[in-house]
Order: C-alpha cells, then sequence, then structure tokens
C-alpha cells in the first residue's frame, strides 16, 4: 500500500529509517544469524575454534529424551495457562457486558493485574502459596494436605500454572469485552424473541461471532505461556524442582547461561524460531480472517 | 412490581469473587508490608494493618540493612526502572515515528526491503536470541548501563506498523496543501503529523511503558551489579529461595512499591490504555 502524493526526497527517507534499522541490524539480525550459525557448529572448551557439525546440535538436543520432557512440560504449561486464562476472562466478559449494575466498576477492577509484571504476579501468589508464610499454603498443610510446591513437581507445575494465567485473565477480559460489545444488540434480541433462552443465545450467537476474538487471544496467550512467563518461573521454582517446571524458553536460559553451553542453547535458540514464526504465520493469515469479517 | 430473584444476583457474586481473587493476594501484601518480618515469617499475617508500615517503607527505600541481609535501595531501583521503562517506551516511539513516515510519505528504492526488515523483528522477541544478544551487548561494553538496558529493547515492528497505518489515513489533500504552501517534509511532520497522532502517541505510551517496566529477562542478563539493578528482578532476588527467614516485610513493601508505577498508569490512564492495547494488536 502507498499513498498516491509523496515528498520526493532521496536521502531523507534513508536517515530516517537509519535508527529503526541500525537497532534491528546490531541486535535482532546479526544476534540471530548468529544463533543459526553457532547452531551448526561446534566449539571447543576455550570457544577460539568451531567447527561445523551440519545438525548435530538439533538431533543431540532433540534425542536428548530431558529436552523432550521439557517440551512436553512447555506444552502441559502452555495450554493449561491459555484455557484457564481465557475460559475465566470470556465468563467474566459475559457477565460484565450484560445489563448489570456497576459493569464500569467491575470493569475497572478486572483490568488492572495487566499492569503487573509475570515475575511480580508470582511473588505475590508465593505470598499466598507459600507453605511457611502463606495463609492458604499453610491452611492447605493444616487440613492435612502435604502441600510444598518447592518439592513436589505436580503441584510446582499447578503453582506456576495458576500464577500465569491469573496474570493474562485481564488481558483477555479486554478483548472479549471490546468482542462482545462489537456484537450487534438487534440480532440477540431477535434471538431472545424467537424464544432462545441465554444459555442458547450465548453458544449459538454470541459465541460465534466472537470466534475472530478467540482466535486471536488464542495465539497471544500461547506466545504468552512460551515466552513472558520466563519471570513466572524463574521467580516461584527457578525450573524446577528437579524440571518439574522447566519450559522450552527456561531451558534456554539454563543451558546458554547458567551451564553456557552454547551449540545446543543456540540449537535450541533456532527450535524456538521456527515456534515464533509458526506462530506469526498463524496470526497474520488470521489478521487477514479480520479484515474481511469487520 | 419488579422483584430482584436469586438467580439476577448470580452474575455480580462471580463478579465479585473475580474481583476478590485479583485483589486478595494485592492485599495482602499491603498489609505484609506493614508488620514485622518475624509475624510474617512464622505465618501469623493478620487481616488487618500492623504498625510498622512507615519503618518497612523508609527502611526499603534507603536499603538500609534488614535483620538478614543488606540490598540495593527501592529508591535506587525504582529510578533505574524509570529510566528503562521512559527510554523503552520513548525511543520506541521516537524511531516508529520516523521509520513510519519514511516508509508511508516517500517512494524510494529499497522501501519494501526495509519494511520487512522491520516486520521481521516482530519473530524474534529477545527470548530466543538471548546469548548472541547478549554477547553483542557485552562487546559494545553496555553491560551495566541504560543503554544496554533499553536501546536493544527498542526496535519495533508493532508501533512502526501502527504509525504507518494511521498515516496512511492522513488524507492526500492535506499533503498537497503543505507542499503548496512550501512546507518541507520535516515541517510537515512537525506542524501537522505530530499533533494529528497525539492519541495514538498516548495510547501507545501506556502500552509501551508498562511493557518496559515489566521487563525481567533483559535486566537480569546485562545487569550485573546492585546499583544498576531494576526492581522486578530486585524483589526476586531478595526473596532467594523462599525460606521462611527473610526479611519479608522489606520485600512485601518494595513489592508494593514495584506494582505501584504500572497499575497507577493503567487506572489512571484507562481510556488511552484500553486504546492502545486494542490498536497495537490490530
Amino acid at each position: 500500500m502507498q499513498r498516491r502524493v509523496t515528498f520526493d526526497n532521496r536521502l531523507l527517507p534513508y536517515l530516517l529509517l537509519a535508527p529503526q534499522v541500525a537497532v534491528t541490524l546490531v541486535f535482532f539480525i546479526w544476534p540471530a544469524a548468529q544463533a543459526i550459525w553457532q547452531s551448526v557448529h561446534l566449539q571447543d572448551a576455550f570457544g577460539i575454534r568451531s567447527e561445523f557439525v551440519w545438525f548435530e546440535n538439533f538431533t543431540h538436543v532433540l534425542g536428548d529424551p530431558n529436552y523432550l520432557d521439557t517440551l512436553k512440560v512447555t506444552i502441559v504449561f502452555s495450554v493449561a495457562v491459555t484455557v484457564l486464562a481465557m475460559g475465566v476472562a470470556l465468563l467474566l466478559a459475559v457477565l460484565a457486558d450484560s445489563k448489570i449494575k456497576g459493569a464500569r466498576a467491575y470493569k475497572t477492577l478486572l483490568i488492572w493485574p495487566y499492569a503487573l509484571a509475570p515475575a511480580v504476579a508470582a511473588v505475590l501468589w508465593m505470598f499466598i502459596f507459600n507453605p511457611d508464610i502463606g495463609s492458604f499454603g499453610r491452611a492447605l498443610r493444616a487440613l492435612g494436605y502435604d502441600w510444598d510446591y518447592r518439592l513436589n513437581g505436580g503441584q510446582a507445575l499447578v503453582m506456576v500454572i495458576m500464577a500465569a494465567s491469573w496474570k493474562q485473565v485481564s488481558y483477555n477480559f479486554i478483548f472479549f469485552l471490546a468482542g462482545l460489545q462489537a456484537i450487534p444488540r438487534s440480532v440477540i434480541e431477535a434471538a431472545s424473541i424467537d424464544g432462545a433462552g441465554p444459555v442458547r443465545r450465548f453458544w449459538t450467537i454470541t459465541f460465534p461471532l466472537l470466534s475472530p476474538t478467540t482466535f486471536f487471544l488464542l495465539v497471544v496467550d500461547m506466545v504468552y505461556a512460551f515466552f513472558e512467563t520466563f519471570g513466572t518461573i524463574h521467580a516461584l521454582t527457578q525450573g524446577g524442582p528437579g524440571k518439574a517446571t522447566e519450559t522450552l524458553i527456561f531451558r534456554v536460559y539454563q543451558d546458554g547461561v547458567v551451564n553456557n553451553d552454547l551449540g545446543g542453547s543456540s540449537a535450541q535458540s533456532v527450535i524456538l524460531m521456527v515456534i515464533v514464526i509458526a506462530l506469526t504465520a498463524v496470526q497474520f493469515r488470521f489478521v487477514e480472517r479480520k479484515v474481511h469479517y469487520a | 412490581m419488579k422483584t430482584t430473584r436469586v438467580i439476577d444476583l448470580v452474575p455480580h457474586i462471580v463478579l465479585i469473587a473475580g474481583v476478590l481473587i485479583f485483589a486478595y493476594p494485592i492485599y495482602v501484601t499491603l498489609i505484609g508490608s506493614t508488620w514485622d518480618s518475624g509475624t510474617i515469617g512464622r505465618g501469623g499475617l493478620p487481616l488487618w494493618p500492623g504498625g510498622q508500615g512507615a519503618a518497612n517503607y523508609a527502611q526499603a527505600w534507603a536499603g538500609e540493612a534488614g535483620d538478614r541481609a543488606m540490598y540495593t535501595p527501592v529508591r535506587t531501583m525504582m529510578l533505574n526502572s524509570l529510566v528503562m521503562a521512559l527510554s523503552i517506551a520513548l525511543g520506541k516511539i521516537a524511531i516508529s515515528i520516523l521509520s513510519a513516515y519514511a516508509v508511508a510519505f516517500f517512494r524510494f528504492p529499497l522501501r519494501m526491503a526495509f519494511f520487512w526488515l522491520i516486520f521481521i523483528t516482530l519473530m524474534l522477541p529477545v527470548e530466543v536470541r538471548i546469548i548472541p544478544t547478549y554477547k553483542v551487548v557485552a562487546d559494545l561494553g553496555l553491560i551495566n548501563t541504560y543503554a544496554g538496558l533499553a536501546i536493544p529493547l527498542i526496535a519495533s515492528a508493532t508501533a512502526t506498523l501502527l504509525f504507518r497505518q494511521f498515516f496512511l489515513t492522513i488524507p492526500d489533500e492535506l499533503l498537497e496543501a503543505a507542499k503548496i504552501d512550501g512546507a518541507g517534509p520535516v515541517r510537515f511532520l512537525i506542524d501537522v503529523v505530530l499533533p494529528l497522532s497525539r492519541t495514538n502517541i498516548a495510547a501507545l505510551f501506556v502500552i509501551l511503558f508498562i511493557y518496559g517496566w515489566n521487563q525481567y529477562l533483559w535486566p537480569l542478563l546485562v545487569t550485573s551489579s546492585g546499583d544498576m539493578e531494576t526492581i522486578v528482578t530486585g524483589i526476586t532476588k531478595m526473596i532467594g529461595t523462599g525460606e521462611s527467614a527473610n526479611d519479608w516485610h522489606i520485600i512485601m513493601a518494595t513489592t508494593v512499591l514495584a506494582m505501584l508505577p504500572p497499575v497507577a498508569v493503567v487506572v489512571l490512564m484507562q481510556r488511552w490504555f484500553v486504546k492502545g492495547l486494542v490498536d497495537s494488536e490490530k
């Protein structure tokens, strides 16, 4: 797309683009190229010599049962976070959208958690569910339940899923509410006159008309669960106990920064890039659909 | 005639439950920040405020040694977070406006190539290129600097796309009139385009400020000295492994202070915030 009328200046557009392009080349393209280069090379312990090894790093990573466990944890975590965050948000949005007293107040009281960093959300959950200091954590123990997410892998996974979804509900709520408000009242009223009850109206009219929003949020939440929850996990469980809450992104950090395994970490980075590209592609296909829909 | 049926109360009950689930952890943290570490550490935190509030916040703010450890003062961490958040937000907006202006208002060789180059950054979040990006920043000598914290994060495909989209809606007639009046591209940008973009800039600023303030992985990597610590990473370092013997009163006061700026921005600028959020995802 291009305007009909433009300025005709030869040098200026390049100068205007220069800062953005410089940052992109230095901090995005070059490091990404480095990651790809490193992913097909093996470096010696001193980082002086490196040898081209084709896909050895990849076969090594993908053949590692630990990595497959991490992948499994990531999938369970992402699906659980997405379903929980979207389900709760949709329920709250539908209720807040109905003609209800104080809808505006509810809205304000439900959107502010968006402002919290994932790591801060994790810290807040720890204050409540820590088995020593948290009220709920202690209550669970008092009831005879052996609650300690620092020792029990399953409980740790539940903790990070809850903390990560808790933070993401507000984001989904905002978009579901916007989506609901865009649905023409007349359609719903017509169904109402035809005798459809509220539940039936929701499933036959509201939910299908909301599908572009739902699909969009599905992708956004998956990306969130994959990448942005690093802070949640780092603050709450450090990937542990064992590797019970280690997601792909946490492992890249662990292998690259903590264990200093360049080739393996780069191969993982490249795998993650492929996942992001796939998710972005899905999202953009959808954006096109949304334009037609609107 | 109109009577309230029980069923009408159900939505309110669910919504209030939702509000409480989001508010309760904040309430506990607020309360905790007014008690002493012993009370919190024993797990005996009451539901009402204690008398230690002022002392705890003063202690956290000044970074006086707690009962068990020394911490970076909250005022230092808040300043670092503020500089980082503002640099990222304003930096992203500035370079995105310039590049969107170039792409929208000029015709020049390689225009689309540049556009795609910027677009690609969408697919390269910092998480997938951690080590090489860290290495670039280290080679440039930017570890433990504000520049190292902010500059690698200011490229923005989303903001560029958003501004380009908006610039394309500026009518051609306006541009023709400006040209006839002898206004050059720089003049037109400053006198016409920027004033027209005010609401877009404000909305985007709210979103990007929160984005910048809440950065976690990147500050964790590029800062190693206490005086460059940002507040979000600072909290988790204070907590460590989460043993019961921690300076919980200082940690909770710090958490409250860490939440304050972004939450205030969302609550006070709610309209712009929602607009910015919905716009930037289009």
